[in-house]
């Protein structure tokens, strides 16, 4: 489609865009301590885009834009997924006090653009809007991660950020260039063909610009060995953007790499449900299984370790990605269709744990589990919410996380014997997760004083927490409505030539 | 009686929200709501058994209803005879759990709510007929557990509340991988009536890393059953977690939780793989035999009459893996003893049920003393005789009870057990005899060196068993006494059942399919 028929199918884009231009108009217009106001136009602008993508997601797949970018259901919920993290991480970044002594207005432009940014890299079908779209995201992140001007940590954390996001997506620039330069084309699907058509196929120049491409996509979901920047970033960053950095760029990456595999480096027969066949005789389920083995190994059990609560859900981030990506490899309609709950679930899990941290710093200006003594009692909401989020992200029924892991797992048991081992080293990470989770848990009610006076968060924080608290556990026990719209959207834009 | 089975799951989910608005400070009021709820729980059990149909060995009062099609889970309840006494046993333990709790004084209300939390993850295991469901029970009941261990339990609670749920996780994690091939090889359901009419024939042939499926995923649950049980060697958490647990947590513990594991190994692994019973029966006995040796000496050795009696768990649930193993002799290969079978598998059931009100009394009565002396060392007592003389006699009845005197019944379950599986492990069952003659050993010495000697000085103002006390210990004194005189009330609820578990086992007995 040409660019200018395009434009009628990109309206939620579109409106994105007005809604952060407005978001910069508005912020002149106000006194420095009044710049949270911004926040609430982002918040309202945000749920009129997700209302557009609703109205716009009823199964059209068409490419965009002359091919740059395509428009089709699994996009949309992925969309929806993003917007749906940015309204909530946004409504918090109001009430987080680390963020008080800062003009807002740039802090809720940056954010608008990295969803924008979002957009466009679940959408990309053509090797140089996947990187575009990477950089806008991971610019405007760095940005926002050393948003705390005053904190040295903050600062060591964007540029961290910066030189691990330089590196990385320097490699994977290179791996596109070399995948350009053997099939002279930039374009998913004629890549496929040229791949399959010819013997280069198991090249070896392909393995290599693949395992570079990796690095870029490993580096945004924070995968082992991309990982190393994580927990300082995470350690750094204001908490708000913590908790956004978690979630929204990992589905992001996620989305970006199931289109990828299943449509460079295989025919796309996944997502009809079909069992994809793979173009090429590359490895590759083999290494992002190794990938993801290692990058919930090594997340789990360096987590362990950790004292400070933000620092250890960094690692616990890594893990959650290592068992997203266990499903990758399945190269199968579950498989996607599991990590696409998984997403979803996780997006309330771990966003509400990380508001639970804010919540704790705004206290007692401290993240350490020494913070977190006593708490349970002092503040039954806090620890109760805590404690769901905490058995949630180990995996336990009847919560939302028990879900996602199990159909990450029932995907790998439907996949074949050969991914066996897989669901079982799932499962011994889970119960290595429980030790650290149940910590958090352990600090709260077993350890500290118990106080008499009982102290509730304001309002809107306790609207929030509950927010994220009722699907954690709503979730775990009726998803019907939720496996059906994953089914909906399962539907992917196919070109064939 | 429609949904009955539903009333007794979700009355304790609706008693732990009343609590829930029950302000803190009203403590008498949370511990009173507690109690009816449970009573009412125990009464519909009672009721349940009068409307039971003893005659039919399948499931009854069976509820279904569609919860998550697409992936062909459902909402499934049912109620056989190895369930039934299971179920009436939560009911009774539940409600003396409460009077025995009835002195906690730290944070009354999360206490019960927690431990209404707990009994609606028992009860929901033992009556759930479709594997997911039966799952998420399953594993609801570890985090009650762990906040009552942790929260309400002695010095070393912490840790021993983080190592009973990790190594429970960790078996109900191979449980769910196990559970999941048997979903995909068995044309996709959970329903677990249906695998066990399907199972055995679907699963025939199938490879698993290059070993018959039959055979791992048995392996698989029995590892996540086992654990419970608790097998050697995946007993150490046990006797931390009793020793630490509050009392009535520990009632509760060995009385209904470690049931689970043996009713989770004859409702799934003897349903859904019975070819592989022929092949694990041996090991089963001999980890019996381990077991029952290995408790009976541990429980030798301790100087704590609380870890004393947490080990004789280890040693009386060995009975019940031997007892289990001799349904193999109603195969062929055994020359068709049903006799056999039905004497093993029957004494391994009963046993259940008897440990679980023997080892609920002797834990209420370590928790007597307990209270009084605030600790619990053997050696630290002596000529307790004279100054409590209820209390020994009932601590008598109860030692006797555990050491399997005739007359009470603990006996008749052993003997049943022994008599099931001699035609088949001869040796086995000769060589656990030793067991029973440690069993004697640990509870008779320990009983000597607590009540008779010289009366320690410090214990001369030792206060009587009181009233609420003897409440919660007397109807499980009289349910030994009269089960182990005449035990037809109990074999008839069973029986029908155990025949035809012992026949599908039978059915199937063809090593040809592995």
């Amino acid at each position: 489609m040409n660019n200018l028929q395009s434009l009628s199918y990109y309206y939620p884009e579109l409106l994105l865009t007005v809604v952060i231009l407005a978001v910069i108009i508005y912020d002149l217009f106000l006194k420095s301590k009044d710049s949270g106001k911004v926040g609430w136009l982002l918040v309202f602008g945000l749920v009129a885009v997700s209302i557009a993508i609703y109205v716009q997601d009823d199964g059209i797949t068409t490419t965009l834009f002359t091919d740059a970018i395509v428009l089709d259901p699994f996009s949309s919920f992925f969309k929806m997924v993003i917007v749906l993290a940015t309204i909530l991480v946004s409504i918090f970044s109001l009430y987080n006090d680390e963020l008080n002594d800062y003009r807002k207005g740039e802090y809720f432009t940056l954010l608008g653009i990295v969803t924008f940014g979002l957009f466009l890299m679940v959408s990309s079908i053509d090797l140089v809007m996947v990187y575009l779209s990477i950089e806008i995201v991971s610019i405007m992140s760095f940005v926002l991660a050393g948003y705390l001007k005053q904190s040295t940590r903050s600062n060591e954390a964007a540029l961290k950020y910066v030189v691990y996001g330089a590196f990385s997506s320097g490699i994977m620039l290179f791996g596109l260039s070399y995948v350009y330069g053997l099939t002279g084309s930039t374009n998913f699907f004629q890549i496929q063909q040229a791949l399959s058509s010819s013997d280069q196929g198991a090249s070896t120049a392909i393995i290599i610009s693949v395992i570079m491409i990796l690095a870029g996509f490993g580096y945004k979901v924070s995968a082992v060995p991309f990982h190393f920047w994580t927990p300082d970033v995470y350690e750094g960053s204001p908490t708000s953007i913590t908790a956004y950095l978690s979630v929204a760029p990992k589905a992001g990456a996620l989305a970006m790499m199931i289109r990828f595999f299943n449509q460079v480096l295989a025919d796309g027969g996944a997502m009809a449900g079909l069992g994809g066949v793979s173009t090429t005789d590359l490895p590759w389920a083999n290494i992002i299984s190794l990938i993801a083995l290692v990058t919930m190994t090594v997340g789990n059990v360096v987590a362990i370790q950790q004292d400070n609560v933000k620092r250890m859900l960094a690692y616990s981030s890594i893990a959650h990605a290592g068992y997203m990506l266990l499903a990758m490899p399945v190269m199968s309609g579950d498989g996607i269709y599991a990590i696409m709950l998984y997403v979803f679930m996780y997006l309330f899990m771990n966003l509400g744990a990380f508001f639970v941290v804010i919540t704790i710093k705004n206290k007692t200006q401290g993240e350490s589990f020494d913070d977190y003594k006593g708490l349970g009692w002092e503040m039954p909401l806090v620890g109760g919410v805590m404690t769901l989020f905490m058995v949630s992200l180990t995996g336990l029924p009847p919560t939302a996380g028990f879900i996602g892991k199990f159909y990450i797992f029932a995907s790998l048991i439907n996949g074949g014997e050969s991914f066996y081992w897989l669901v079982v080293a799932g499962g011994l990470n889970s119960v290595i997760s429980l030790y650290y989770y149940l910590r958090v848990v352990k600090v709260m009610y077993f350890e500290g004083e118990r106080k008499e006076t009982i102290l509730f968060p304001s309002r809107v924080i306790t609207g929030m927490l509950v927010f994220t608290a009722i699907p954690t556990l709503i979730l775990g026990i009726y998803w019907v409505p939720v496996a059906d719209w994953i089914e909906n959207s399962l539907v992917f834009f196919i070109q064939t030539i | 009686m429609e949904h009955i089975l539903s009333l007794l799951i979700w009355l304790p989910v609706m008693g732990m929200v009343a609590i829930a608005f029950i302000p803190r400070e009203k403590e008498d009021l949370i511990r009173t709501s507690a109690a009816v709820t449970t009573g009412t729980q125990f009464l519909v059990t009672l009721l349940l058994w009068s409307a039971f149909d003893s005659q039919d060995g399948s499931m009854q009062f069976k509820e279904w209803a569609e919860w998550i099609p697409s992936f062909n889970i459902a909402y499934h309840l049912g109620v056989d005879g190895l369930s039934l006494p299971m179920v009436i046993l939560t009911g009774m333990l539940f409600f003396i759990g409460v009077f025995v709790s009835w002195n906690i004084k730290k944070a009354v209300k999360g206490y019960f709510a927690l431990f209404l939390l707990l009994n609606t993850g028992v009860m929901g295991v033992f009556l759930s007929l479709d594997f997911f469901l039966f799952y998420i029970f399953w594993e609801v009941m570890l985090l009650p557990m762990y906040f009552l261990i942790g929260m309400w339990g002695g010095p070393q609670r912490e840790y021993a509340a983080i190592k009973f749920f990790l190594y429970t996780l960790f078996g109900s994690v191979l449980m769910l991988v196990g559970i999941l091939g048997l979903y995909f090889y068995c044309g996709k359901t959970f329903d677990i009536l249906e695998l066990t009419r399907v199972a055995p024939e679907a699963l025939g042939g199938i490879l698993w890393w290059g070993m018959s499926a039959i055979k791992v995923i048995w392996v698989l649950l029995f590892i996540g059953f086992a654990i419970k049980v608790p097998v050697f060697p995946f007993h150490t958490w046990l006797p931390l977690a009793h020793v630490e647990a509050p009392t009535a947590i520990s009632v509760l513990l060995a009385g209904i939780l470690l049931k689970l594991g043996v009713y989770g190994i004859i409702r799934v692994n003897y349903g859904l793989m019975p070819d592989g019973v022929y092949w694990f029966s041996t090991a089963l006995a001999l980890l019996g035999l381990i077991n029952v040796v290995w408790g009976g000496l541990c429980a030798l050795a301790q100087k704590d009459l609380k870890k004393l009696v947490a080990y004789s768990s280890v040693n009386h649930m060995g009975y019940s893996l031997i007892g289990m193993a001799a349904v193999v002799a109603a195969g062929e290969a055994h020359g068709l003893n049903m006799k056999a079978a039905q004497a093993g598998l029957g004494g391994a059931v009963f046993q259940m049920f008897n440990h679980g009100t023997i080892s609920a009394m002797l834990f209420i009565l370590v928790g007597v003393i307990y209270e009084r002396a605030h600790h619990r060392e053997i050696e630290g007592f002596g000529g307790l005789a004279t100054q409590m003389p209820i209390y020994t006699g009932i601590t008598a009845v109860a030692f006797f009870a555990g050491l399997g005197l005739p007359g009470l019944s603990g006996f008749i379950s052993e003997a049943m057990c022994f008599i099931g599986a001699f035609p088949v492990y001869k040796g086995i069952v000769i060589a656990s005899t030793i067991g029973i003659l440690l069993n004697a050993a640990y509870f008779l010495w320990a009983f000597q060196r607590i009540f008779f000697g010289e009366l320690n000085e410090k214990y001369s103002d030792l206060p009587e068993i009181n009233r609420m006390e003897l409440f919660t210990v007397v109807p499980l004194l009289i349910i030994t006494l009269f089960l182990g005189i005449y035990p037809a009330p109990y074999l008839d609820i069973i029986s029908s059942t155990m025949d035809s578990i012992i026949n599908h086992v039978v059915s199937f007995a063809t090593f040809a399919s592995m």
